[in-house]
């Protein structure tokens, strides 16, 4: 590893890490999910993950809200150490985005009740105050004017910037993406990842499991590649795509990119 | 230089079969098997339908006094054109009947109130499900305001049928909503205890129930602790149906994808928040027609209140049809029995189709 790469996967003296999973593992009855994830992200940082088909890409990032709880080890998120104590639970799901590979769009709502439900429920929010700022996120995924619609009645990427939008009006702290585009058809991935790009240069902290690797590149402070549980190799996407480390990198880099 | 691509228009479907002849021909006649099919229900309906039409309209006598004042061959609807008041109302004092007619009509206009936008439907709930319950009771059993008092054994007809059924209805749903939950959850005690209600209660017939709350309970109470018959045959109608409902609910709830509820944690919303707001939408909406038929074999199911000596409904009937004058008029009886459940219950289901279209947003496209 250069010298540069290795400031960007440590920490400055003094710095605190947003998210910081020590020695993680995680079991599904005998399987051994998560293997010793040792791993920080810095506030504004952008990170890719990548990697085959259950190599525990997403559950890694479901333990970040405890969709998925962890076994062994510890996560710290924004400060608080993610356990069994609801209210942590609670006060981090509020300030962490999630956006699925299914959408999971509310299909009984309009889209504009599925983005003020959580502000108006979980935060409080006035519902006239709610519905404002669900409209000025609609217009920046540009979708304003299907907000009265139901989400059956949208295109799968419509559905898809609604639910970043929908995770945006909970002026979250950090964004979780697993596997946004993987449902779509490929005329509406752009779509989808220029939403993710703008917000990207806008500062979020953003974790994404895609296998788009165009974006990897051009977004990402960091790709993370795992195979079997484990964090194989992290490193800056310059570094990552030209010059893998590692041998099980560079097989899965050529599968994925000379097809 | 690309080409440009132009779409096609879009043409109209071909129109080559409309008109009575060609859905005659279509669906009637349009194999030699169907013809068959066609002619010989054709030959079903001339031998039915006529003596009907002649039993119950052309030879019915409509006014009399007994049995013997009707014509033979005909339907004796004298019997219960005189015994009317008594299938609606069993044996409430006639000169009280206003009070159960009040009681009903406010209940009309309360339900009607939902079909108004200016009303509040939050307050107009509250005031059905706290409010009414309490000035029915008043109105019923009387004693107060100078209403003489009526007691329950006295209720009975289309009356009682109509409030064991309502109250069964609506103390039952939410009772099952909480058992389906319960089941559902991740709570090893209150899971158990769900489990075994509704398990329980399954295996038992109703009629065992029925007996129990009327008979056995008072054996355990002890000495003065003994409650009116009708609210124990009211609890035992409720639970055995709220654990049906239970599982037309829990089937429902197994129905919504994982990603609902994913979603919903994700966002923050608590358990009840994500139940409430985002999960029992759904999965009520699906198992409509499930709740529906629970609704309606709740509603029948209170006839059966006439083995511990309750006259509802189809109890008056049965009784009016063994008094001495009118004697051989239990086709009568039954037949006009069968007619009002199936206006009622033809009713219920018509209502609920309306419901789910109403609920439906467009997301089975997917």
């Amino acid at each position: 590893m250069t010298e540069h790469n290795m400031a960007l996967a440590q920490l400055e003296p003094g710095e605190k890490a947003i998210i910081e999973f020590k020695d993680v593992n995680k079991w599904y009855g005998d399987f051994h999910v998560l293997k010793n994830i040792d791993f920080s992200i810095k506030k504004g940082e952008r990170i890719v993950v990548c990697g085959p088909s259950g190599s525990g890409k997403s559950t890694m990032i479901r333990c970040v809200n405890r969709l998925e709880e962890h076994q062994k080890g510890s996560i710290i998120v924004d400060g608080i150490e993610m356990n069994d104590n609801l209210k942590n639970i609670e006060t981090i799901r509020k300030d962490v985005g999630m956006v699925f590979q299914h959408f999971n769009l509310f299909p009984h709502l309009t889209i504009l009740e599925n983005l003020t439900l959580a502000p108006i429920w979980v935060r409080k929010m006035p519902k006239k105050e709610a519905e404002e700022m669900a409209m000025h996120y609609l217009e920046r995924v540009k979708i304003a004017n299907q907000a009265n619609k139901f989400p059956g009645q949208l295109s799968g990427g419509q559905q898809q910037r609604v639910a970043i939008a929908r995770g945006l009006c909970m002026k979250p702290r950090i964004m979780l993406f697993d596997e946004p585009t993987s449902a779509l058809d490929p005329e509406m991935i752009k779509e989808v990842l220029d939403v993710m790009v703008q917000l990207a240069d806008e500062g979020m902290t953003m974790i994404c499991v895609t296998h788009e690797m165009g974006f990897a590149k051009t977004v990402a402070d960091r790709v993370v590649f795992m195979d079997a549980g484990e964090i194989v190799e992290a490193n800056e996407p310059h570094q990552f795509f030209d010059n893998p480390q590692h041998d099980r990198t560079q097989l899965f880099l050529s599968q994925i990119l000379n097809h | 230089m690309a080409k440009i691509f132009q779409p096609s228009p879009s043409l109209p479907p071909p129109v080559n079969s409309v008109g009575a002849v060609a859905w005659i021909r279509r669906n009637l006649l349009s194999s030699p098997l169907n013809i068959l099919l066609s002619v010989f229900s054709v030959y079903l309906v001339y031998l039915l339908i006529p003596p009907i039409v002649s039993w119950a309209f052309i030879n019915a006598t409509w006014v009399g006094e007994s049995r013997a004042e009707c014509a033979p061959g005909g339907a004796c609807w004298a019997f219960v054109n005189v015994r009317f008041n008594q299938f609606m109302y069993g044996l409430y004092p006639a000169p009280e009947y206003w009070r159960v007619n009040i009681a009903g009509i406010l209940l009309l206009v309360l339900v009607a109130g939902y079909a108004v936008k200016a009303i509040n439907k939050a307050i107009l709930t509250a005031a059905i499900m706290v409010g009414y319950p309490v000035v029915a009771y008043v109105l019923f059993a009387g004693g107060m305001f100078g209403m003489p008092e009526v007691e329950t054994a006295l209720w009975g007809g289309l009356f009682l049928t109509m409030l064991l059924g309502i109250i069964g209805i609506v103390a039952s749903f939410p009772l099952g909503v909480l058992l389906a939950l319960g089941r559902q959850s991740d709570m090893p005690i209150a899971k158990s205890v769900c489990i075994v209600f509704i398990e329980t209660i399954r295996a038992v017939p109703l009629i065992t129930i029925l007996f129990m709350a009327s008979v056995m309970i008072p054996l355990f109470l002890p000495d003065g602790m003994n409650f009116n018959k009708l609210m124990r045959v009211l609890i035992g109608i409720t639970l055995f149906s709220a654990a049906y409902m239970a599982e037309v609910i829990r089937g429902g709830l197994q129905a919504i994808p994982k990603g609902q509820y994913e979603a919903a944690d994700a966002m923050g919303l608590t358990y009840w928040q994500s139940m409430v707001l985002v999960i029992l939408p759904q999965a009520l909406k699906l198992v409509i027609p499930g709740i529906v038929n629970t609704f309606i074999g709740l509603f029948k199911d209170t006839t059966l209140v006439y083995i511990v000596g309750m006259f509802d409904f189809l109890g008056i009937i049965q009784l009016a049809t063994h008094n001495a004058k009118w004697l051989g008029t239990t086709i009568e009886g039954y037949a006009f029995a069968a007619f009002v459940y199936w206006v009622i219950c033809f009713g219920m289901s018509r209502y609920s189709m309306s419901i789910e279209r109403k609920l439906e947003t467009g997301h089975k496209r997917n």
